[in-house]
């Protein structure tokens, strides 16, 4: 059984940040699925909800640094108590550029709908449906510092980019026999792009909770460097 | 093959060069070595089993809760625990591979060698502050003619209190200030020239800006000494040492670079004491 810290009002702060970061996180996710939404279903106002909901996100981000600096300032903390705040330090960036890649499709989605239809969003939509379902098991990974659901995350991101692969090249085939498509096209790759960037940044966070679980940095070595110790050598 | 020690990495993979990667070292300095150390006050035993190399000319700190042993520890080092009512040791300690605990070796002279600062700052209350500093060496009877101010000066600048007492040698050293008089206290342990110098919490008692100075003379005195400092303060045990010693229980339970054990530590019990898990 994990050891509570002596400090109830320490414990209560790690909790809370936690969860303010589970929550922003969340925030993020709604986003993403209201743009791709709008995008299916060429909805204006939903994108525009969209957008709307990137100042909370925003919001989260400045409350949240000033949570941990505060938590430095107070604390002082140690081993994993440290690795977890310099961690969401880092997070809240992830996701608040996932906020933002929410936002650059919603406004595709309204530069899309300035014109006609180019194709169907199903594939589009099935590819969000991907990247949200691993995104939010990175967050769920980080919640309860799930280090073996966090390994599953980054193997899949192979998953998102095979799915941004077929999307990129279909749109590019419409593109070369129809050229005017391209303008449209080019706006769908866009969102793709940035789905697969937002797959990226879910691959950062599980990264970060094999940090904070086990003191394991295996940022720009992959899963095989946890074979060889934590030591940087 | 390198202990974890020697390869001094930190678990973070600084950047070679940064400041944060690590306090000057000096290879040369006196290492420690303990083996199977155990003491005891009468039946009661305070220290069991403990095995650890020092690295000569680096800062060991010792943490632990109360009552872990780890001032006892550092008093086994310069044979002071067994100074105590029904006090003693078994095992063995090596200097420099040579048994502390040998029937040739001196407690007095080993002593010179294996200075030791204190809590509370103890300058000797009847002496000025110049007799303070040469007193190791003139109740040893070491005090050559005409090398007293020489010493004086460089034991003072060694302590980094030279130029705040350099107008005052002949005033009483109680006339100072809990931290001067602590580092009137190092000066004195360093006029007899040790090889190492062992600090039971030598900023306890002293403010942040005395303990501030305490800790930047730590810094110069690093890899010219062997130092082992004890402290209940783990973020100056962060700040000042190259390993880290976590005692429990009168047991050795971890011993690490400082930059890895304060960041990712091995064992379980380290990581419930430095985040506060304890008791």
């Amino acid at each position: 059984m994990q050891r509570r810290h002596t400090d109830s009002a320490f414990e209560a702060e790690l909790s809370e940040l936690c969860e303010r970061l589970v929550l922003m996180a969340e925030r993020a996710a709604v986003m993403v699925e209201t743009a791709v939404s709008a995008l299916v279903a060429r909805d204006t106002v939903q994108a525009r909800q969209t957008l709307a909901l990137d100042a909370r996100v925003n919001r989260d981000e400045l409350e949240l640094d000033e949570m941990c600096l505060l938590l430095l300032a107070k604390r002082q903390p140690m081993a994993s108590d440290l690795r977890l705040i310099a961690v969401v330090l880092k997070l809240v960036t992830d996701i608040e550029r996932i906020a933002d890649l929410a936002k650059n499709i919603a406004e595709r989605v309204l530069d899309l709908n300035a014109e006609p239809p180019v194709r169907e969003m199903e594939d589009v939509a099935q590819m969000s449906a991907l990247v949200l379902e691993i995104y939010r098991e990175s967050i769920a990974a980080f919640a309860t510092l799930d280090v073996a659901k966090a390994r599953t995350v980054i193997e899949r991101d192979d998953e998102i980019d095979e799915a941004y692969h077929t999307l990129f090249r279909s749109m590019l085939q419409q593109m070369v026999s129809d050229s005017a498509t391209v303008k449209r096209g080019i706006h769908v790759q866009s969102v793709v792009k940035y789905l697969e960037r937002i797959g990226d940044h879910a691959t950062n966070l599980a990264e970060h909770v094999i940090f904070v679980a086990e003191g394991l940095d295996i940022r720009h070595r992959g899963l095989a460097s946890q074979e060889g110790g934590s030591d940087g050598q | 093959m390198e202990s974890e020690q020697e390869q001094e990495a930190g678990a973070l993979g600084m950047a070679s060069g940064s400041v944060l990667r690590g306090l000057p070292t000096g290879a040369d300095g006196t290492s420690i070595e303990a083996l199977g150390l155990n003491a005891f006050y009468g039946k009661k035993q305070v220290l069991c089993e403990v095995s650890m190399k020092i690295r000569g000319g680096c800062v060991t700190a010792v943490i632990g809760p109360s009552g872990c042993g780890k001032s006892t520890f550092i008093r086994c080092l310069n044979r002071m625990h067994e100074l105590g009512a029904g006090a003693r040791v078994t095992g063995r300690v090596a200097l420099d591979g040579q048994d502390i605990y040998g029937p040739m070796v001196d407690p007095a002279l080993l002593r010179r060698r294996v200075g030791m600062v204190f809590q509370e700052p103890n300058p000797f209350p009847t002496m000025s502050i110049r007799e303070n500093v040469l007193s190791g060496l003139v109740m040893t009877g070491r005090l050559a003619a005409g090398q007293a101010d020489e010493i004086v000066e460089r034991s003072l600048r060694a302590a980094a209190l030279w130029e705040e007492v350099r107008d005052k040698l002949k005033e009483p050293g109680l006339g100072l200030s809990g931290g001067q008089q602590q580092r009137l206290c190092i000066a004195r342990a360093l006029a007899v020239e040790p090889d190492v110098l062992l600090m039971d919490e030598p900023c306890s008692a002293l403010d942040p800006i005395a303990t501030a100075r305490i800790e930047e003379l730590i810094h110069t005195l690093a890899g010219k000494f062997t130092i082992v400092i004890v402290t209940h303060n783990m973020q100056q045990a962060a700040r000042v040492s190259h390993d880290t010693a976590f005692f429990l229980g009168g047991a050795l339970v971890e011993l690490a670079p400082t930059n890895r054990l304060f960041t990712s530590p091995r064992d379980s019990r380290t990581e419930d004491y430095i985040t506060g898990k304890f008791g």
